[in-house]
């Protein structure tokens, strides 16, 4: 290990695409744009559609050529499954960006600061974009998550829990009953309760009947994500937790469910992100008022989703505009709640 | 070919292993004398059987362990070591399948017999693990004391307490001016006697360590042995152990499992000296001198 002198040795990094090859790389993709061009002009085909079908094709002939020449078959073939695998990633991804680009770009005429304090108490849909807000939509939504926060969270971190520390004989019904939950439509848990609370019980929508409606949603992803969190934890640590003399669910509370904590958090934000934009149950039993309604327990309560929805149907210039500026606010929490979730399972793995 | 080599220095030339650990067994027999150190019988196993599911993993064993003396298990992989010290803290039974016959005394007294409270045997007969588990959510000074926590223990000054069970364990200094630091932050070694300090802290009377030493260099190997060395006046320790130098450098007796592709059995348990220079057993003998296993 002598120290070189003299002579500096540069880092490398031969793994590396060198600049000629990138340089091919991008004639490749030329040819392709240039015979897309031509053979759009010289067909009968039309529009962005074609340009982007025979672009693709054409730069899979390229690369398949190319890799050809340069190193025989298996490298061509190789080379069109990652033409396949790329385009896939674009496929899937264009939708995804140009949902955003439309959100924001239509929720802006109806974004202004007024939203976020008032509500529509005293003014119509129809009204000028500036009047009005949706604080009731706001509030409303934040009453009927946390209420099924707070059902779901203590049932579903239980449940998870039953199954993968207790391991009793329902275990494998359970995780089957939890796996098909995680299916059920929104409308069915809507309908659920208003038939069996709103329709024999109570008889009026409120915000409480809403919260129910979207923990029957919530449980499920809790539960399941929760388990797998779980699942991840080292037996060894079980163990040792026994070994010292702890009861199973001493070693469960204090050993078991903190190491798993981070994970239980993002669990959690992901069953919460899955609901706040949920509106076929809210349409059917929380009912959807103008007016801020702080109290769970008694008349209809706005919601988010419920405003974006009417806001549409109302169907003016005006109050469709109102509901992009809905959509894009209910957009940006769900974002930001994902974003927690990152944030928070990501600080807690690195020790 | 296969005398007991009584001298070792017959063979250096040709088995250098045979003799390193016949050197290594008289130094053990310089050590301590089988029986000199003991206190009685710690804990004593009485026709332990052990089955997974239908198949029956371990025959019969019998074994004493005297307090204030080490016992090494050996024997090649699969053999049953690991599950017989399973059974006796009573952990054999978190194992789906799992069944057990026969007795495990502790101070005279069955540890299967019914109603006895699971969580005091555990306090009483400690375990250490093959890979170093510290709690992960917990510092340093909270690792120690977790078994506290866990089995709902008072003690009258826990930041003694703490200090002694570093301090035995041998890891106090290195870790005194960062007892708040996580568990995890600390190496693989060090972690490794995080967790005997673990165990000491509720005061176990028997200390089972399954491989404590197997996924650790050299170095922490041997911090760990001596810590083994300095914990074995006061308790009775039974180590599991692939490393048959480990075996003679930290037991006063040595127990050799086998199986022949049926259940483990014990072979032959006696002094390590013996065990490693003069046993009784050809199984023994074929094993310790590396023949095979």
């Amino acid at each position: 290990m002598s120290q070189t002198t003299g002579t500096k040795i540069k880092p490398t990094r031969p793994w590396k695409r060198t600049p000629k090859q990138q340089a091919l790389i991008t004639l490749n993709l030329l040819i392709g744009a240039v015979v897309s061009y031509l053979v759009v002009l010289a067909t009968p085909m039309k529009g962005k559609l074609a340009y982007l079908a025979i672009f693709f094709i054409a730069v899979i002939v390229v690369n398949f050529v190319e890799s050809y020449i340069k190193s025989g078959l298996a490298a061509a073939k190789d080379s069109i499954a990652t033409s396949f695998a790329t385009a896939g990633l674009i496929i899937a991804v264009v939708p995804i960006f140009s949902i955003l680009f439309t959100i924001f770009d239509r929720g802006r005429a109806g974004l202004n600061f007024n939203l976020f304090l008032h509500d529509m108490k005293a003014n119509g849909p129809n009204d000028p974009l500036g009047q009005g807000g949706l604080l009731h939509a706001l509030v409303g939504s934040g009453i009927m998550v946390g209420i099924a926060l707070l059902i779901s969270l203590p049932i579903g971190i239980l449940t998870a829990i039953y199954l993968t520390e207790i391991k009793g004989i329902y275990s494998r019904p359970i995780k089957f009953l939890v796996q098909a939950m995680s299916g059920v439509p929104s409308i069915v848990a809507g309908l659920f309760i208003l038939s069996a609370i709103v329709f024999p019980i109570t008889k009026s929508s409120s915000g409480l009947m809403g919260g129910f409606a979207l923990s029957i949603l919530m449980i499920p992803t809790i539960a399941r994500t929760s388990e797998e969190v779980l699942l991840l934890i080292p037996n060894d640590l079980r163990e040792a937790g026994v070994a010292l003399g702890g009861t199973q669910w001493r070693t469960i509370s204090l050993i078991v469910v903190p190491a798993a904590k981070s994970g239980l958090i993002t669990a959690t934000i992901l069953g919460l992100a899955r609901v706040a934009g949920e509106t076929a149950p809210l349409v059917l039993v929380s009912g959807g008022g103008d007016a801020v309604n702080p109290n769970p327990f008694h008349a209809p309560m706005g919601s988010l989703p419920f405003y974006i929805w009417k806001g549409f149907t109302f169907g003016t210039p005006e109050s469709i505009a109102r509901s992009w500026a809905g959509i894009f606010v209910l957009l940006s929490l769900i974002f930001l709640l994902f974003i927690a979730a990152r944030t928070l399972s990501g600080s807690g793995s690195k020790k | 070919m296969i005398n007991p080599s009584e001298d070792g220095n017959d063979e250096m030339e040709t088995k250098p292993i045979t003799s390193s650990l016949s050197d290594v067994a008289k130094a053990t027999q310089a050590r301590k004398q089988p029986g000199s150190g003991a206190l009685g019988v710690g804990l004593e196993a009485r026709g332990i059987h052990a089955w997974f599911g239908d198949k029956l993993v371990l025959r019969d064993i019998s074994l004493d362990f005297w307090s204030g003396t080490v016992t090494a298990l050996i024997g090649p992989s699969g053999c049953g070591k690991s599950t017989f010290i399973r059974t006796l803290n009573r952990m054999h039974e978190f194992i789906p399948g799992a069944a057990m016959a026969g007795e495990v005394l502790l101070n005279g007294q069955d540890i299967y017999e019914q109603g006895t409270d699971v969580t005091k045997i555990r306090l009483k007969v400690g375990m250490v693990f093959q890979k170093p588990n510290p709690f992960p959510s917990m510092t340093i000074a909270d690792n120690v004391l977790a078994g506290l926590k866990l089995a709902q223990l008072k003690t009258e000054n826990k930041d003694d307490l703490l200090e002694e069970c570093l301090e035995r364990a041998g890891l106090w200094n290195e870790v005194k001016d960062r007892l708040n630091a996580y568990g995890g932050s600390l190496s693989g070694g060090q972690q490794q006697r995080l967790c005997i300090a673990r165990s000491l802290a509720v005061r176990p009377e028997v200390l089972l360590m399954d491989e404590p030493c197997s996924a650790l260099d050299p170095g922490s190997t041997l911090k760990i042995e001596e810590t083994i060395q300095h914990l074995s006046s006061s308790m009775t320790i039974i180590i599991v152990t692939h490393n048959m130098q480990q075996a003679a450098r930290v037991s006063d007796y040595t127990g050799f499992f086998l199986s022949d592709g049926g259940p483990g059995e014990l072979v032959e348990v006696g002094p390590t000296s013996e065990i490693f220079s003069r046993p009784k057993d050809i199984r023994t003998e074929n094993y310790v001198t590396g023949r095979f296993g």
